[in-house]
């Protein structure tokens, strides 16, 4: 327990480190998201077809392969950025995915009648989307939008492998130096951790139940 | 929805349009294509030498020893998940409340850390308790803490999708609980959660990668031994090799997993759905 206490710097910085990975990759890869979310519904089939592929790739690929494509490939091609901007663009280009895949299903939520009246009171499609549809999917995506920043939030624990120092970072060099205090250690970082999931996953729970009944 | 209600049946100013967009789309997209190739053709990564590599016999065999690994540990952490995972949804379906309380608060518990952080608490924990273990067996024990909690959720709601007039039945002609849940309950469950469960071993497939952190000689780590062994301008072609591997067996898990969701949903109505959080993590 003292070896827990003597490091509650280090843990902090890990977990501010942790928590703005998590921030930053999020923002980006909603943004990210959404636009492929809105290439995989539009007439246009080139756009249907790019999306599609990009989430059929990316789901079938382990986070840590994308790690290795940013922080091995990118610098034989000259690119050489930090360590945290590497795992951000990978954390990134993972969760942009899913992301994706949640903002669609939010927009196949939207009751078809939503959709029929945009067209005929003469919207056109990029109107609806952004003024009758995208707006109600939100909604709807709201808590497994929570859900996948829960699963983006535990997966920026892979960047400790590719040089950030963040929570499990924290935790393997705190436990490699302290050999007889590694489960408390370890378990310091788990409760950093859970602070984060635990309350998102129960705010998710409550507005889904919300939202249900309200719908 | 279906997401044709969006636009209309295109008329001919529109299927201009959709032309014009298609156009503009495939030229911005041969675009950043165009400027990854130059770049990579820059710095010479279409030369043939370099992917002659992967005909190095060599460097197969270390790939395929590292596929064989990989399978291997999915496949063991998928078998355990799934007996770990129907003790818990049996726990938390149980009328004891203190056993619910318990199997729905360990489910939490391990849904709520990172995948990496339990594989090192074995890893680095068991030992600091006298346990020696490999790297195989952290990997496993591992996943299967993460992944018991996931199916676990998958065997309560497929259990919970069933009609309850079933267990309403089973009771009124004497079994007990262990056994309408055995003799009743699971058989009309699994069918539903199939294709939710092979869709949740292409996770754990994925989730295996990071055998690499610990030092498991999977896919990933053999594929970094050889880049280490021949020099870092090997990455692109040995890196993009693993990760078609990677696409090519998950891919065609994934499409099984449709195939099977859609049948199933098509004989008994309705399935067992995974979330989309669960496949990311």
């Amino acid at each position: 327990m003292d070896a827990v206490l003597d490091n509650l710097d280090a843990y902090r910085q890990g977990f501010v480190t942790t928590l703005t990975l998590t921030v930053i990759a999020s923002a980006l890869a909603l943004v990210l998201g959404t636009l492929l979310a809105a290439m995989r519904v539009s007439p246009i089939p080139t756009l249907r077809g790019a999306g599609t592929t990009y989430v059929a790739i990316v789901r079938n690929t382990p986070l840590t392969v994308v790690f290795f494509f940013v922080v091995f490939v990118l610098p034989q091609l000259d690119i050489s950025l930090s360590f945290f901007v590497f795992a951000v663009i990978a954390v990134t280009f993972y969760h942009a995915a899913f992301f994706c895949e949640v903002v669609r299903s939010g927009i196949n939520s939207v009751a078809a009648g939503q959709a029929e009246a945009a067209r005929s009171i003469g919207l056109t499609f990029t109107q609806s989307l952004r003024l009758v549809i995208l707006p109600q999917a939100f909604r709807t995506v709201i808590p497994p939008l929570i859900s996948v920043v829960i699963a983006l939030t535990k997966n920026t624990s892979i960047a400790a492998a590719f040089g950030v120092i963040e929570l499990t970072a924290i935790g393997t060099r705190l436990a490699n130096a302290n050999g007889d205090a590694v489960i408390p250690l370890l378990a310091g970082v788990a409760v950093c951790y859970l602070v984060i999931t635990l309350p998102s996953g129960w705010l998710a729970g409550r507005l889904e139940r919300r939202l249900a009944v309200a719908r | 929805m279906s997401e044709a209600v969006l636009y209309d049946v295109a008329g001919p100013r529109s299927r201009r349009r959709i032309f014009a967009g298609s156009v503009i789309g495939l030229l911005v997209i041969a675009a950043i294509l165009g400027v990854a190739v130059a770049r990579l053709a820059a710095k010479g990564a279409f030369d043939p030498d370099l992917w002659r590599v992967l005909t190095r016999n060599d460097v197969q065999r270390l790939l395929g020893r590292g596929l064989v690994a990989t399978l291997r540990a999915a496949l063991l952490a998928m078998v355990l998940s799934m007996l770990v995972g129907a003790l818990l949804a049996v726990g938390r379906l149980s009328r004891r409340s203190w056993l619910a309380r318990l199997a729905g608060g360990w489910v939490e518990l391990f849904r709520g850390l990172p995948l990496l952080l339990l594989i090192l608490f074995v890893f680095l924990g068991l030992p600091a308790l006298g346990v020696t273990v490999s790297t195989f067996w952290a990997l496993v024990v591992g996943l299967t803490l993460y992944n018991s909690a996931v199916i676990g959720e998958i065997f309560r709601a497929g259990i919970l999708s069933l009609p309850r007039g079933q267990t309403e039945a089973a009771y009124a002609i004497g079994l007990r609980e262990g056994q309408t849940l055995r003799l009743i309950l699971l058989p009309q469950a699994i069918r539903r959660m199939l294709p939710a469960l092979v869709s949740q071993l292409v996770t754990l497939l994925k989730d295996t990668s990071l055998g690499f952190v610990i030092g498991y000689a999977e896919l990933l780590r053999n594929g970094r031994t050889g880049v280490e062994f021949l020099g870092g301008k090997y990455s692109i072609p040995i890196y993009t090799a693993i990760a078609v591997i990677y696409i090519a067996v998950n891919g065609s898990l994934s499409l099984l997993a449709g195939w099977l969701d859609r049948r199933t949903r098509r004989q008994l109505g309705r399935t067992v759905q995974t979330s989309v959080a669960d496949e990311a993590a």
